[in-house]
């Protein structure tokens, strides 16, 4: 998607020439995949949980991708979908310059397969999408909380999980320990709508139609 | 662990009065070779607990325990308009701050398919070349100072000041600066202050050579690093390490020459790297980097001109103070811009810059509101941390400690 104003250098434009062929290639030629595509000059592979494995195993040892590192893997939470979670694998290839972000979804039941066995520092990544989001991974054989305190319970980073959090801790002189308690707020949480009425709210109250050309969902006739 | 240990063939006189009336005596059988590591520890570079099981004097195994500072920030910036997300990634690593802005910032542009104007490109690079020298200042002394050498980080702290000071006169701030904004930079440079930077550069490489005289070829500091912590190629990718530490294990690889951003393909420099993948590799490239960044800045003072250092498209960046007292609509602006910020588009990236560490990624989400829907922060120290049992295995545990201080572990970006 090249944006107006935006003019690719000839080094981007080939690394996306690139990308371009190597997502008709995982499209075409492997099984399982939902989608491969260029998004803002990213490559893109959607897939499910069962053909993960294989994808991974693939994307790692095939020189055509030759992913040798997992940079990044981290949650995504839309609580509106059937399948709530995304679980993203940002892929790296030194040898061919090239990322590869691999989409699996997933809900709090069902587990998707961990890839330590190939990239072992997925250890770690497991544990911190488990922990932020109560995703499970199925093979991870250390799947212990990593970022929140010894205890803690739930799942910070999911949408349903209130900013200030259930519990605070202090210090308590009487009991010469540290206490858990409940949060009390002295003022109610404020969360600042500063969305203005023009641009914030998508349709006037009245005026469906105009808005809806507007904004380029329907065309005048 | 944290269980007292009690023996009960100590005589009952010398027991405390609670004791010898047999209030709650708990004996507790712990393994006396497990040693707890931090979180209070001075070499443990902020807030690392690291659980070793040891064999005598030898590591056998090394369990992190990280989370000590965790803060939230991912969560927070979700709850926050883009140009507020901004200042939590100068608390992130917060030895190389604009660094971390920058990922953000080239997000967040990517989404808005907005480019910069040049002279912001060139402020971003030679201020970002300079965290890097902060950064491996900081990090190289006290390295040294975990193997028992005081002096470099004596002289380290000075040489950081003068950093530290350009800092203030550009950003107005010394370390948490909120510089590298979306749209290019706050404002432009003070009067004066390239040739403070350029009579600095030219300085600096001598400073360099005084620190490798007390350390490159200092026996004791050889003692204590070669062959300690050794990472090969295979492992260092498979670990997923990234910069001084990817190329130190011998792979020649840095996102400003394979994937360069803002200006970096139009600076020449070049990047160390060793085969041997020990602590004193991983230091050797860190010295040479150094070296390369003041020719960086060079070049950057060389081909900077006056110019816009951001982009005037108002709706992203803020108007002129002069401007908004005279005009009702820059006045909007500004008022629009740090209540409600803008709106990115719909859309997700991953974008990624060589930070002093490694790879410091964003992915960033945007759902079309003011506020990112989702913003990962890959920490490069988390995936160093993770290696650090099969880097000590079999190693002394002095060893252990030059390790940590090789792998140049900043607990704010690792905890978030």
């Amino acid at each position: 998607m090249a944006e107006p104003g935006t003019e690719l250098t000839t080094q981007q434009a080939q690394s996306r020439g690139a990308l371009g062929s190597l997502a008709f290639a995982l499209s075409t030629s492997v099984p399982g995949i939902h989608s491969a595509a260029i998004e803002d000059g990213e490559l893109v592979v959607r897939t499910s949980r069962d053909r993960l494995l294989a994808l991974m195993g693939l994307l790692r040892d095939d020189p055509r991708y030759a992913c040798e590192q997992m940079m990044d893997l981290c949650g995504v939470d839309y609580p509106a979908r059937a399948e709530r979670f995304e679980v993203v694998y940002n892929l790296l290839s030194v040898t061919r310059n090239h990322r590869i972000r691999v989409i699996v979804t997933t809900d709090e039941t069902n587990p998707v397969p961990s890839v330590h066995h190939l990239w072992p520092c997925a250890t770690w990544w497991e544990r911190e999408c488990y922990d932020l989001f109560g995703v499970l991974f199925s093979g991870q054989p250390d799947l212990r909380r990593i970022l929140t305190d010894y205890g803690f319970e739930g799942h910070p980073l999911r949408k349903d999980f209130p900013l200030t959090g259930y519990v605070e801790m202090r210090y308590d002189e009487d009991r010469r320990q540290v206490v858990y308690e409940p949060v009390k707020l002295t003022q109610d949480f404020r969360n600042f709508d500063f969305e203005s009425p023009w641009e914030g709210i998508l349709t006037l109250p009245g005026d469906e139609k105009a808005h809806e050309s507007r904004q380029g969902l329907k065309l005048p006739r | 662990m944290s269980d007292i240990v009690l023996h009960e063939d100590i005589p009952e006189e010398l027991l405390s009065a609670d004791a010898a009336a047999k209030a709650e005596i708990r004996t507790v059988e712990i393994d006396s070779h497990a040693l707890n590591f931090g979180p209070q520890h001075p070499s443990a570079h902020g807030v690392l607990r690291l659980v070793l099981e040891m064999e005598g004097e030898v590591v056998a195994r090394a369990i992190p325990h990280i989370g000590l500072l965790h803060r939230g920030t991912e969560k927070l910036i979700e709850y926050k308009t883009y140009p507020k997300a901004l200042p939590y990634f100068d608390r992130l690593d917060y030895v190389s701050p604009m660094c971390e802005e920058q990922a953000f910032a080239l997000a967040t542009e990517k989404l808005l398919g907005i480019e910069i104007p040049d002279r912001a490109k060139w402020i971003r690079v030679m201020f970002a070349e300079m965290t890097r020298i902060l950064n491996h200042i900081l990090n190289l002394t006290s390295f040294g100072l975990d193997c028992g050498a005081l002096t470099p980080a004596l002289w380290g702290y000075e040489e950081r000041e003068k950093l530290i000071e350009f800092y203030e006169a550009a950003s107005g701030a010394r370390f948490h600066a909120n510089y590298f904004r979306p749209g290019g930079v706050a404002r432009d440079l003070p009067a004066g202050l390239e040739e403070r930077i350029a009579e600095w550069a030219r300085q600096f490489p001598r400073w360099i050579d005084d620190l490798e005289t007390l350390l490159t070829n200092n026996r004791i500091w050889k003692q204590r690093t070669v062959g300690i912590g050794v990472f090969t190629t295979e492992q260092a990718l498979a670990w997923g390490f990234s910069g001084p530490c990817l190329r130190a294990s011998g792979v020649p690889w840095d996102l400003r020459r394979a994937q360069p951003y803002d200006n970096y393909d139009k600076v020449t420099f070049n990047i160390p790297v060793t085969r041997q993948g020990d602590c004193y590799d991983r230091y050797l490239v860190r010295v040479a980097e150094m070296r390369e960044s003041v020719k960086i800045v060079e070049q950057c003072l060389a081909q900077i001109r006056p110019g816009p250092v951001k982009i005037q498209d108002h709706k992203i960046t803020p108007p002129p103070r002069r401007e908004m007292k005279r005009s009702m609509e820059a006045l909007i602006h500004h008022f629009k811009l740090f209540t409600e910020g803008y709106h990115v588009p719909p859309g997700a990236t991953y974008t990624a810059v060589e930070s002093p560490k490694g790879e410091f990624g964003v992915y960033l989400v945007a759902d079309g509101s003011n506020r990112p829907y989702r913003c990962k922060i890959r920490p490069t120290g988390f995936a160093h941390l993770q290696a650090i049992d099969e880097m000590s295995r079999r190693h002394m545990l002095a060893d252990a400690v030059a390790i940590i201080g090789s792998l140049d572990l900043v607990f704010g970006e690792i905890d978030r």
